[in-house]
């Protein structure tokens, strides 16, 4: 159809019918944008949409595996508001997401002033800097399972050989220290995304604002602080966001090495979720838990909506 | 030539006002600490996966950070006495055909967005954004449900349907930010020399997007290769199951030696991303920063 209108026009002396063949072209392109957007809209649709759907609905149920459920009201959160371990994995989210975020963000923007540095070997170092980002987590989460063994652990062995301690440490047996290994797990593995990224935005920031602020007198820290975070908060806002909404979220890195464990102390709400809709079979219970953290994904949400806002007027314009 | 300039200066900058051990202190020795700190679990990982298995649990004969005796038997063991193989041509298997439909369904659809400007096309590109921050965690009791009706229930087929949930949004947006590259007019010439849409998409944008559709498809493939909730609640069957998951179920028994080939199953699964990631370090970097400049 359009090949046909196209050629058509191109054959013509295009003056006179100029309006009929763009006012059909347009529609054309309208019903072109639909048959285009087809393919990733039904994906979207099926496997997301309805499932995002369906899954506060089946909080509202008593489904079991293999057995459909009924309407049941609240029934699943007021159920879950007496839970303790529940609330415990809420906790542990919130302590989890907000360690792990505000440490990713301090040091993965201390390396990112770093690498903006004249360094030698530059490009090889920002590429091994990427590499905890490239391998599959939970092979890297294997491998800090190993590094924390209760016996085996190179890190108590190491400190032992210094003489900063005398026993093994039971780092993933003991809840707290549990806690802090699995937060510290999460950092390395969250570092490199937040140094490249805002390496990329600190490569957009011209060096002559930094010649002229020294030229006036301006301190490390008062470039820092005046020229270099004002023109980086847009892309710290998106980073950022992203970082929290996926630490918050976060299951394989729990489940590779501790599964929730020791008592619980671990478990975040996504595991928790797994524990008690998948490996319990309470899919309705899972749910609501899986539930429960839209809110807060809204939230993360709604951070990163004012932080691009705020590009738009600080700019000036409306251009994207 | 001036932003060559320009660059050069950027590199040197104002580097020569600090002194050398100044610099020392202040550069090199914390970039120093990063890199062992963010490369040491590797370096583990792979000295545990040829070290004897005498060597491995016995720390006090033998420095533990070094081996002299190297050996294949972990990797070995892996390679032809279990279903490694066969997990990791599962994993390549849904990665590519994940893949696969989640750059076409992109390029489609970026195309239509940017291009085409239908009636909603902003909208739809904005709920697209959404379903970026919708994370497989809240997804996956629903989904299981969802799989289980459609009776793709322990199918790979499962798997290839699903990621591209996680996979279009990116590449969708990714896509979008190089198609705005390409200037109009080439098309507009396109289409008065009589081209169709089909035409423009696959003779004039395409090929001028090459980079851009390497980056998405590095990205996405990565990504296959990392996702674990879906694997683990779809797939049941030991032969079904994906490196990731395999690794964490399977491997696990009583045996103290298990170090050892859990290492090499972890090397040996890390690798062709790591090599992937060797030959396309710049594209890998602009997907990564492109997608969160948009």
């Amino acid at each position: 159809m359009v090949d046909v209108t196209d050629k058509t026009m191109a054959r013509r002396a295009p003056r006179k019918i100029e309006v009929s063949a763009w006012s059909q072209l347009k529609s054309n392109r309208t019903w072109l944008g639909y048959w285009f957007m087809l393919p990733a809209l039904a994906i979207l649709a099926l496997f997301l949409a309805y499932p995002l759907g369906l899954g506060v609905w089946l909080s509202f149920t008593d489904t079991k595996i293999g057995r459909g459920g009924g309407w049941i009201g609240l029934e699943n959160y007021e159920w879950l508001q007496g839970d303790s371990t529940f609330w415990l994995s809420v906790l542990n989210t919130l302590l989890y997401t907000i360690v792990a975020s505000v440490i990713k963000f301090a040091a993965g923007l201390y390396l990112a002033l770093l690498l903006d540095k004249h360094i030698p070997f530059k490009a090889l170092v920002r590429a091994a800097v990427l590499i905890p980002f490239i391998v599959p987590t939970v092979l890297s989460a294997i491998a800090f399972w190993w590094i924390y063994d209760s016996q085996f652990s190179i890190l108590s062995w190491s400190l032992k050989k210094m003489g900063l301690i005398t026993a093994n440490i039971d780092f993933l047996g003991d809840p707290w220290n549990a806690r802090w290994s699995t937060i510290f797990a999460n950092i390395w593995r969250g570092v490199p995304f937040v140094a490249i990224t805002l390496l990329a935005g600190l490569q957009t920031v011209s060096p002559s604002l930094y010649e002229a602020a020294t030229l006036d007198g301006a301190t490390p820290w008062q470039r820092f602080r005046h020229i270099t975070y004002p023109l980086l908060t847009p892309i710290i806002a998106v980073v950022m966001t992203f970082s929290v909404l996926f630490t918050f979220t976060d299951f394989q890195l729990i489940w590779a090495m501790t599964r929730g464990g020791p008592v619980n102390a671990t478990h975040l709400m996504a595991t928790l979720s797994y524990q008690r809709g998948i490996i319990a079979g309470q899919l309705g219970e899972g749910a609501a838990i899986a539930t429960a953290m839209i809110p807060f994904l809204l939230g993360a949400i709604m951070i990163s909506w004012f932080g691009l806002q705020r590009r738009k007027w600080q700019q000036g314009s409306d251009n994207d | 030539m001036a932003i060559a300039e320009a660059k050069a200066d950027h590199s040197e900058g104002m580097s020569y006002l600090e002194s050398v051990p100044r610099r020392l202190v202040t550069l090199y020795l914390p970039l120093v600490i990063f890199l062992v700190i963010l490369l040491f679990p590797f370096y583990w990982m792979a000295l545990t996966a040829i070290k004897p298995n005498e060597q491995l649990l016995d720390m006090e004969t033998v420095s533990p950070f070094w081996t002299w005796d190297p050996t294949l038997q972990h990797i070995k063991k892996l390679l032809f006495d279990s279903n490694y193989p066969k997990w990791l041509w599962n994993t390549m298997y849904v990665a590519a055909g994940a893949t696969a439909l989640s750059i076409v369904a992109s390029v489609l659809a970026a195309y239509a967005i940017v291009r085409l400007r239908f009636k909603g096309a902003q909208t739809v590109g904005g709920l697209i954004f959404l379903a970026y921050l919708v994370p497989p965690s809240i997804l996956f009791i629903p989904l299981a449900t969802v799989v289980f009706q459609y009776g793709l229930f322990d199918s790979p087929l499962a798997l290839i349907l699903v990621y591209p949930t996680i996979l279009i949004p990116f590449s969708t947006w990714l896509l979008m930010g190089y198609f705005k590259t390409i200037p109009f007019e080439l098309e507009e010439c396109a289409l008065i020399d009589g081209a169709s849409r089909w035409q423009i998409l696959t003779r004039i944008v395409l090929p001028l997007s090459v980079p851009g559709l390497i980056s998405a498809f590095i990205f996405c493939f990565t990504l296959c290769w990392n996702e674990f909730i879906y694997a683990l609640t779809f797939l049941q069957s030991v032969t079904n199951k994906t490196v990731p998951v395999a690794i964490v179920n399977e491997f696990v028994d009583g045996d103290i030696y298990r170090w050892g080939s859990l290492m090499a199953g972890a090397l040996v699964g890390s690798l062709p991303l790591v090599v992937l990631y060797a030959f396309f370090v710049e594209h890998y970097v602009s997907a990564m920063t492109g997608a969160v400049k948009e």
